[in-house]
Parts: structure tokens; sequence; C-alpha cells
């Protein structure tokens, strides 16, 4: 948690609110932990008027610093991806709980089967993260392979000022948005592997050459348990 | 009128604990389990998640009303999108009269379980907590519960708060539990 500090460090003078230190039982009405207005997180609302977006050149340039920071002693294209994954499913995690409480009471409910999970994804996520609902979901038509489900999207928003260099061809920024994904799924208690691959092709006069499949690969317990319930819900 | 409630991660682990009494009809708000109860009650409470992994799958609903009954303490469940459990453990007083009930409270008396207590909650069961099974009490966690979530959700956008399996320390957090169990019961 709190790391020690040097006494007289740099950090501390860098600081403008820097005080005295203080034992750990004085006031509650002082020190960082607590704001000087009294506002704290539970003071601010949960709901967003729906005009609240943000500038994505900025999102583009933090983004490109997650990248950054993930390539940093990677050992190669999966490790790299499975660190942007990383990154996204906390997010996931708390998105799910948030988005919920923001639907109307009437239709809050939590997702039972795969199907209503996905298109919780597919239209909720999306739409908060992007502004508009993921372009298709469609369920693998492998006869071996019925636990996978793919999200696509054509033109994913983080890709968007990414360019892939040649040697990493493999490499799709979106693993990030996997992980979103990914947290998620483990968080409605549907364990799933999510992976970003990048399927549009590169040829002159392709409609969507940034084209993204998400593949959501459920365990097999979420796969028993739906058989088990029959889909309810 | 006490309640204990609980909230748990979905790994079963405690986040938050919080112990109240009942503010309606006069009481005071403070808890009156026993020493000996206030452990019994933590059994109680975590022997009914058997009943809440199994009713969450059958019911979409986040609030799963009355799930499990241990002589006179009754369990109410509500479970999040991200599988957090919110359980309240909430146990009738016996007497029919609020005066007595409230006597009884003064006295620091424990309650005891009796059969007669249950037909004597039928009879006042109108007022929140008297008859735990009855719509009104019913609407009443209800509210309470989904104060609670909220208040949840806001701490777990905290970036530094560690979904889903980080205890709740926020003092701020609890004020708000206790302002939403003054509220609604």
């Amino acid at each position: 948690m709190s790391q020690p500090r040097p006494p007289n460090g740099p950090s501390a003078a860098g600081n403008p609110s820097a005080i005295p230190p203080k034992e750990p039982s004085s006031s509650h009405t002082t020190g960082l932990r607590y704001p000087s207005n009294g506002k704290t997180i539970y003071h601010r609302h949960l709901s967003r008027s729906k005009t609240a977006e943000l500038s994505q050149a900025s999102f583009a340039y933090l983004f490109s610093e997650m990248v950054t920071y993930a390539q940093r002693r990677v050992t190669g294209i999966q490790d790299l991806e499975k660190r942007l994954n990383i990154q996204g499913h906390p997010l996931g995690l708390k998105l799910l709980d948030l988005l919920l409480i923001r639907e109307p009471p009437r239709s809050q409910s939590r997702p039972l089967n795969i199907i209503t999970l996905l298109h919780f994804i597919k239209i909720n996520l999306w739409q908060h993260l992007f502004g508009r609902q993921a372009d298709r979901l469609e369920k693998s038509s492998d006869p071996d392979a019925p636990d996978e489900y793919m999200i696509i999207d054509n033109e994913p928003l983080v890709n968007a000022y990414v360019s892939v260099p040649k040697e990493m061809s493999q490499l799709n920024c979106a693993a990030f948005v996997a992980g979103i994904i990914e947290g998620v799924c483990d968080g409605a208690v549907f364990p799933a592997r999510v992976t970003a691959h990048s399927v549009g092709s590169k040829e002159e006069g392709e409609m969507w050459p940034g084209k993204t499949v998400f593949l959501v690969k459920f365990q097999p317990e979420v796969l028993e348990r739906e058989a088990l319930i029959g889909g309810k819900g | 009128m006490s309640y204990y409630f609980a909230i748990l991660s979905p790994l079963d682990t405690p986040l938050f604990e919080h112990e109240f009494g009942t503010s309606k009809s006069g009481g005071d708000g403070q808890p009156r389990f026993t020493e000996q109860a206030r452990h019994l009650n933590q059994f109680i409470l975590h022997s009914s998640l058997d009943i809440v992994e199994e009713l969450q799958w059958t019911n979409g609903q986040l609030y799963l009303k009355v799930i499990d009954k241990f002589f006179q303490n009754y369990i109410s469940a509500f479970v999040t999108a991200s599988n957090v459990k919110f359980l309240l453990l909430h146990q009738p007083t016996t007497s029919v009269p609020t005066a007595n009930a409230n006597a009884n409270a003064a006295n620091g008396a424990v309650v005891p379980n009796t059969a007669q207590a249950a037909a004597s909650s039928r009879v006042n069961s109108t007022s929140v907590g008297a008859n735990p099974t009855s719509p009104q009490t019913e609407e009443a966690i209800k509210n309470f519960m989904n104060e609670v979530y909220e208040n949840y959700v806001k701490a777990i956008m905290s970036p530094f708060y560690k979904a889903p399996n980080m205890e709740i320390r926020s003092p701020i957090f609890r004020q708000r539990v206790a302002a939403a169990g003054r509220k609604y019961l």
C-alpha cells in the first residue's frame, strides 16, 4: 500500500497539499484521505447524462501509454496481449455493477444465461464504452466448439490510431477490450477466456480492414449449468 | 428487532459487517444481540449461502426476499450483478404491544424464541419487522438493499478498490448503511 517516503524528499515538496506528517489517529477532517469540501465518492451520482463523452484524442494518448507500459519486458506478442487483457479485466468487473444499476429498476436483473449476458455486453457495455452497439454476435458453427461465441466489431475504437508493425502482425491491441469483456463474464459467474483477433483482410478495397472478432470461450461448467437450468430467465 | 447485515464476496469472504436495531415504532436503533448470539449470527448467515447459490440461478431478480429461517432468525438476500451477496439477518421481537417490546429492549432482555412469538407477530403484522414475511417488511428490506447497493457501487467505483474481494473500510460507507437502516428498518 503506502510506500515509505524519504522524510524531506522531493516527493513531499512537490505535493501542493503536503501537510506535516500526523499520527494516523488524528481527526477525521484532515489529511489527504478526506477531501476538504467534505464531498466523497459517495456524494456523487451514479447516473450520468447521456452527453457525457470524453475526448477521443486524450483517450488515444492514454491508451498508447498503456500499450507502451504493457510492452515493457514482455516475452512475446501473446504476453503483451495478456498484459493488456489484465489491464481491462477490473474495468469489466466494475462496469457490470455500474451498468446494471443504471438500468431502469423494472429491467434490473442479473444475466442468467449466455445469450442474455452476451446481449448485455453487445448492447449496454458497448453503448457505454463506445457510444454504439457491437456490430454482430455469432455462435461458433463448429460442432466441436459449442462453448465459443463471437462478438464482432468492424472498427474498434481503441485501435483507431494504432498501426501495428509488420513483424507483430498478430497483435491486436483490442486485447484490452477483450479483458473488459472477460471481466464482465467472470463477474457474472460465466468464467470465460476472451481473445481479440483481427480478421479484416489487408487487401485494397476491404470495407473494414480493422474488423476484430472477440472470441469468447466459456469454461465447461458454464455450459453444464446452462443445460441444467434450461436457459431460463 | 435487531439486524445483522453482511456483504460477502463471490469467494464468500466477508467484506463488510454491520449490526443495528430497528428505528421504527420507537426503536433506538441499537442491536439487542447477546454476545453469544453475535457469534451465532455469523454462522447462521453463512450457512444460508448454499440456498442463495441455488436460488440465484432460478431467479434473475437482485432481491431474493426471505430465503432462510433458523428458529426466529430470518435471512433476506440480495445478489448483485457481480455475484456479491448482501445478507440481512433479522430477528423479530416477540411481544404484541410495542410498548412491551420497548420495555424488553430497554432491559436488554433477550427475547426468547418461542412458538408463541410467531403467533403474536401475525397479530401485529402492519409494523415493519414484526412479521418478517409480510409485504411491508419485504418492501422495506428491498429499499434498504437497493440503497446499500447504490452505495456499494459507488464504493467499487473507487480506482483504489480492487473488486470484488477487498474489505470495504470506508467510514462513510458505514454511515450510509446505518442511515439506510434508520430510514427503512
